[in-house]
């Protein structure tokens, strides 16, 4: 069949949208793209390096150990998160006024700016002026975030579960409110235990928002910068030094631009491939058999 | 397998009842038999579904007992009643197979697998869901869904009742009757006490050896299909069943020296004289009369004993005809065969005095010797 070509005027359609994607993405992630193969000095200095960055990042030990330690920090904050925010909603009231102060209440951390929450940890863990420091201090605790390496971890991890299990709280009791009441009818009826009725009814219909919730919390905990930038610098040492902050101290810090671009653009691809093998994890899980 | 009684049963859904409105079950004593299978036709709003859940135990009554073969259950949870309740939506769970959904009551009490395989396999056969056994539920068409919905309550052996709330209404009408049609058999096979909301009297008719009718939170009549369309026992049964329904007139009864007679306008209805003595002596002076259009007699020429009146319009449903026509300003239907002559302009119609049912206050009037049927025994719940 042969298709008359009046005018090519619908080109003109797409067009703001391939002004957006490039201006949003394409270039900014170009300029990276650039810095990685060169060595830039001046606008007019600059030499081909091909992999050379690449290679030099991928030896860093330095960087390995922030990797593994950002691995570790991801996946121990989603393993308490996750749960805990079922937990929360689970045990959120459903009706009258009892409900909106639930949801205010647990919504409360997701409206503070994240260089305050470090702050606010910073003042809360201390054992002289601090809630958290001196009441562990009180009872024994022998806790200073400052310099032993677990205290700083503990407390890191701690502030994060504070300020994003409302996150997870929240969309999984959405989640739980848009189940109709007559499978829970039904499952009475079917004489299902009270696990039952999660694992059957309640966490299958909780899939799809746990999913986003993931993603989400992975992707953020992932890039995590501020929080413990404010809270600890990094340290005791390197202990909470994450992948964004070497990124930080390399970029700013030393002003190796070469080896952090080379180093964002693996960043980047570890991301995208970590959501990616979890995305089509889960969806492979639900299909019919 | 149980009886079901409700013993002086009501239910409100407000804190402070005072008046008959407030209460969405009025009070009310019925008996559904061991082993049969009722149907709960009425109106959306009527009380159905409520009362469908307090049988089930998903909502408490406010007033009387529930008795499952004499022994109240009130205070059993719905898990501690071994009934069985098929809603208006499927409910299945959806990331388990079909096998596991059926075997998913089973598993919750704990019977050993060896069994629960039979009994999946017997019910799936029944079902014609063997073919789906392996796929996951989430994937089944809303038809297949309600199957494993009911499936669930067909795979215990220990189930009093099963109990349908509407389950095909969101059914397509061709599977409707093919899935109709199976519940009769598997009603047959297992005779389990089987009660059925709706509100579709031909879902109720085909389905149900008896119905109930339940209009503003009572049962205003509990009879075989038939009874409900030859001698219904209230208006409203008159009204809801049959289509088009009952017509329904206001008459007066007027006494001339020693001799009463029952007065439409300046039409006298003829009734026994049996029924004008009982009217006498119940002090009813404005009764309603009820004749259903089936038995409305159409007459083809001139009659003497028949009353005139002016044809209004004529409506050709296919293998019937429905006759609308004026009499004293009131509109009514008449049931017109096949082979009858469509009338037109001025007619002659007649009442059949053993087709024109007699209401007071809304209950059917009845004389026992009169009656058509013989049906002597023939209780009518009076809910208040």
């Amino acid at each position: 069949m042969q298709i008359k070509v009046e005018n090519n005027k619908a080109w003109f359609l797409v067009l703001p949208v391939f002004l957006i994607v490039a201006f949003s993405a394409i270039i900014p992630l170009m300029t990276v793209v650039n810095y990685s193969v060169q060595d830039i000095f001046d606008p007019y200095t600059r030499y081909f390096v091909g992999t050379e960055w690449f290679k030099q990042v991928m030896l860093d030990s330095r960087l390995h150990e922030a990797l593994l330690r950002q691995f570790l920090y991801s996946f121990t904050i989603l393993a308490i998160e996750v749960p805990l925010g079922i937990c929360v909603a689970l045990m959120m009231p459903t009706k009258g006024r009892g409900a909106s102060l639930a949801l205010i209440l647990v919504a409360i951390p997701l409206l503070i700016p994240w260089n305050v929450v470090g702050t606010i940890w910073q003042i809360f863990g201390r054992a002289d002026i601090g809630l958290f420091g001196a009441f562990m201090s009180s009872i024994g605790v022998d806790y200073n975030y400052a310099s032993d390496p677990t205290d700083a971890w503990l407390t890191v991890v701690l502030m994060d579960v504070w300020h994003w299990t409302p996150l997870i709280a929240l969309l999984c009791y959405s989640g739980l409110r848009a189940i109709p009441e007559v499978y829970y009818q039904a499952a009475r009826i079917d004489q299902a235990s009270r696990w039952a009725v999660f694992r059957y009814i309640q966490l299958p219909k909780l899939t799809n928002v746990l999913i986003i919730g993931v993603l989400l919390r992975f992707m953020d905990s992932f890039m995590i910068y501020t929080e413990p930038f404010v809270l600890t610098g990094g340290g005791p040492g390197s202990s909470t030094t994450f992948l964004s902050q070497s990124l930080v101290q390399q970029a700013i810090g030393q002003f190796d631009l070469g080896p952090a671009a080379a180093f964002s653009l693996v960043y980047f691809l570890i991301i995208l491939l970590v959501c990616w093998v979890f995305y089509t994890t889960i969806m492979n899980m639900q299909k019919d058999k | 397998m149980a009886a079901i009684t409700l013993n002086a049963l009501a239910h409100t859904y407000t804190d402070n009842p005072t008046k008959p409105e407030d209460y969405a079950i009025r009070e009310m004593t019925h008996v559904w038999e061991q082993g049969g299978a009722f149907a709960l036709l009425g109106p959306s709003g009527c009380g159905k579904s409520t009362l469908l859940n307090i049988i089930s135990g998903l909502l408490k009554p406010s007033n009387g007992e529930v008795l499952f073969d004499g022994k109240r259950v009130n205070e059993l949870k719905p898990e501690e009643r071994n009934i069985a309740q098929v809603f208006q939506f499927p409910v299945v769970y959806d990331t388990m197979t079909v096998f596991d959904n059926l075997a998913f009551p089973l598993r919750n009490i704990g019977v050993p697998e060896y069994k629960v395989k039979s009994k999946v396999y017997e019910v799936a056969e029944i079902l014609e869901l063997s073919d789906q056994l392996k796929r996951k539920a989430k994937g089944l068409s809303a038809d297949q869904k309600q199957k494993v919905s009911m499936g669930r309550g067909l795979v215990r052996d220990d189930v009093s009742a099963i109990l349908f709330d509407e389950p095909l209404t969101v059914i397509d009408p061709q599977l409707k009757w093919k899935l109709r049609r199976k519940l009769k058999q598997i009603h047959e096979q297992f005779n389990i006490t089987m009660v059925y909301v709706t509100h579709d009297q031909l879902e109720a008719s085909t389905f149900a050896d008896k119905i109930a009718v339940m209009y503003n939170g009572q049962i205003v009549q509990f009879g075989t299909p038939r009874e409900l369309f030859e001698n219904p026992a209230h208006t409203f049964v008159g009204y809801f069943i049959g289509s088009p329904g009952m017509n329904f007139f206001e008459a007066e009864l007027k006494s001339q020296g020693e001799k009463e007679t029952l007065m439409f306008g300046d039409h006298e209805i003829s009734v026994s004289n049996a029924m004008l003595a009982r009217l006498k002596a119940m002090g009813a002076n404005k009764v309603t009369l009820g004749i259903r259009p089936e038995f409305v007699h159409v007459w083809e020429g001139k009659n003497s004993d028949a009353f005139h009146v002016d044809v209004d319009y004529v409506e050709d449903l296919g293998t019937y005809k429905i006759l609308s026509f004026l009499f004293h300003g009131q509109v009514m239907k008449a049931r017109l065969s096949e082979d009858q002559k469509v009338p037109s302009g001025q007619i002659y119609v007649s009442f059949p005095e053993q087709w024109t049912k007699v209401y007071v206050d809304d209950y059917l009037v009845e004389v026992t010797d009169a009656t058509v049927d013989n049906d002597k025994t023939k209780e009518i719940p009076h809910a208040n």
